[in-house]
């Protein structure tokens, strides 16, 4: 089935860097044009950079790989300007149900609160997101370059000359910054030589995707023990286009070769839909693993997405994480390399999505486990877990099926300002901002690629620092006011990728541009 | 709060009784989905990570070391 057609193809064209006498300099070169790579690059294009995009193949593939994309994510792609046709594809949903032995145990919802612009998730196959963003990059002029295989990187602090092939044979270019988003197999990992550690779990996977008309309600269902596959797992999504996600638990031992034969997948399938009504679009089989590199930088080269750290995926945090460390790193890659801001601030890169990916593959490992016990008493536990979730509520926050994705806070980011204040709400220095309605239109649309104050209704316009947006309550902005807890002399200073950098009760001048500098890795030369 | 190493119930027979009438009966495979859940239940009920964290180093060390590995 990996045969099938690619979903789209690219033309190769050739770059007039290939007929330089010497390798051309370019700013910043990205390697990968999968959903992190190519967020990163549009990202970019809109700071009016202009990276170069270099992807190995030339053609998006077809098969199963990320479905879900999570509320944060589509903000970002929100002010990328891709958000639309995502949604307007994708299947939104915010409701799970958790079953055992064929019975609802309990349901979930992930946006229980009104005032956001954007759904809990969206499930969407991968390639049409890389379709969609692909079409942006190329409205945006990105130079994209289909078959261009990086095959050596001589890597210095001050920058990387990177040896690629191409079909019309080897040529050289150098770049300032170079990041790599080339995947879970990451070859420029491989070049590098660069250890990717961590946790191969033990259990086997079937993903299918599968056609088939069904009135399933639009939910994430997992099951427990299901009579259709005694002793195991199994959880179901649905996607556009009448295609539905199958994911079912094998032993350890599963012979994964004979496991994918269609042959062998339909009548599992076909006990558990309870009739033979269906196409099977795509098969594979994983053994999950939770891994990351120790640090993101090396040298002038930075990882992000799967290159960088990969999770099992309950919980839909690989391709979300990887498009949250693009938002992360695009405008810090924007400030150095226009000189506004020190090298420091790429360092904050590594250290904030370090603490991301921690606490992807800790909540990735846990349901892992919980899912897929290691032991026979860890059976036991999980058993009882679930036995006691039909009628105790505290139960049920034992059983993990997946936490989903939520963006990370961070804790320990020395771009934020502590707080000095007295502050019983609200977010905290480093924490990501919810949406909020404002009186025309919604908070997570006010991020256009700066930095943001938003001020209570007291709060000067004179206070706001150059080149900082604005945003102020209007009187019925009342679920703005309340989830900031922002009162009437209060500010908070945004980032423009939507964490608190900083919040004072009183704002005033001094305060402010401290933490504006902070924000962007400006020290004062005595600290 | 750490650990409280004083008898707390009036009657500490009658407790322990109580534990072990709740196995009698059972299979080896029911007394252990039986306890297990009576330690989730009473975990939840101390609501405390560090007592439960102090509460299973103390269940761990009354655990035999396990017998030397032999070269395999």
């Amino acid at each position: 089935m990996s045969a099938a057609a690619p979903f789209a193809q690219f033309a190769y064209l050739r770059s007039p860097d290939q007929s330089a006498s010497q390798p051309v300099l370019h700013p910043v070169a990205i390697v990968g044009a999968g959903p992190v790579g190519l967020s990163l690059a549009i990202d970019l294009a809109q700071r009016g950079l202009k990276p170069v995009l270099l992807d190995d193949s030339d053609r998006i593939g077809d098969g199963s790989r990320a479905i879900c994309f999570a509320k944060r994510t589509l903000e970002i792609f929100d002010r990328l300007g891709v958000a639309k046709p995502m949604l307007e594809k994708g299947v939104s949903w915010q409701v799970g149900k958790v079953f055992q032995a064929g019975e609802c145990l309990y349901q979930f919802d992930l946006l229980p609160e009104p005032g956001h612009k954007m759904p809990a998730f969206i499930n969407l196959q991968q390639f049409h997101v890389e379709k969609f963003l692909i079409d942006r990059a190329q409205a945006l002029g990105i130079d994209l370059r289909w078959k261009n295989r990086v095959v050596a990187v001589d890597n210095n602090r001050d920058g990387a000359r990177l040896s690629i092939e191409t079909p019309d044979g080897r040529y050289e270019l150098e770049a300032d910054h170079v990041v790599a988003c080339d995947g879970a197999r990451s070859p420029m990992r491989t070049m590098l030589g660069l250890s990717f550690a961590g946790e191969i779990f033990d259990d086997q996977f079937l993903i299918a995707d599968v056609r088939m008309q069904a009135a399933f309600p639009v939910e994430r269902w997992f099951w427990f023990d299901p009579p259709f596959h005694s002793g195991q797992s199994c959880l179901l999504h649905k996607q556009p286009d009448d295609i539905w996600r199958i994911d079912l638990q094998l032993s350890p031992d599963a012979d994964a070769e004979h496991e994918r034969q269609p042959a062998v997948v339909r009548p599992r399938i076909e006990r558990m839909l309870g009739h033979a009504d269906f196409e099977l679009e795509w098969v594979s089989i994983y053994r999950f693993q939770c891994r990351r590199l120790q640090t993101f930088r090396h040298g002038s080269v930075i990882f992000a997405g799967d290159a960088a750290h990969q999770v099992s995926p309950f919980g839909a945090r690989g391709a979300n994480s990887g498009v949250q460390d693009a938002d992360n790193l695009g405008w810090k890659l924007a400030l150095v390399m226009s000189g506004a801001s020190p090298d420091l601030l790429l360092t904050s890169y590594d250290s904030e999505r370090s603490e991301a990916a921690d606490e992807n593959i800790l909540n990735s490992t846990r349901a892992t486990d919980f899912i897929a016990p290691r032991s026979a008493m860890e059976r036991v536990f999980r058993n009882a877990a679930l036995a006691l979730a039909r009628t105790q509520p505290f139960a049920r926050r034992f059983v993990n099926s997946g936490r989903l994705s939520l963006p990370t806070p961070y804790t320990g980011s020395v771009l934020s300002t502590p707080d000095v204040d007295s502050w019983s709400a609200g977010l905290v220095p480093g924490a990501p901002i919810p949406d909020a309605p404002l009186e025309s239109g919604q908070l997570s649309e006010r991020l256009n690629g700066g930095f943001l104050l938003l001020a209570g209704c007291a709060v000067p316009a004179g206070l706001v620092p150059a080149g900082v947006a604005h945003v102020a309550p209007g009187a019925d902005d009342i679920l703005l006011r309340e989830r900031f807890d922002l009162t009437d002399n209060a500010a908070y200073l945004i980032r423009p990728d939507g964490h608190v950098a900083a919040r004072f009760r009183q704002a005033d001048q001094q305060r402010l541009d401290a933490a504006l500098n902070r924000a962007r890795g400006v020290f004062d030369a005595d600290r | 709060m750490p650990i409280d190493s004083r008898p707390r119930f009036a009657d500490m027979d009658a407790a322990y009784r109580a534990i072990i009438e709740a196995h009698r009966g059972l299979s080896h495979e029911q007394s252990a989905a039986l306890n297990a859940a009576l330690v989730l239940i009473l975990a939840n009920q101390i609501g405390d990570h560090a007592v439960l964290a102090e509460a299973l180093a103390l269940a761990k060390a009354t655990i035999a070391p396990p017998a030397r590995q032999g070269a395999d």
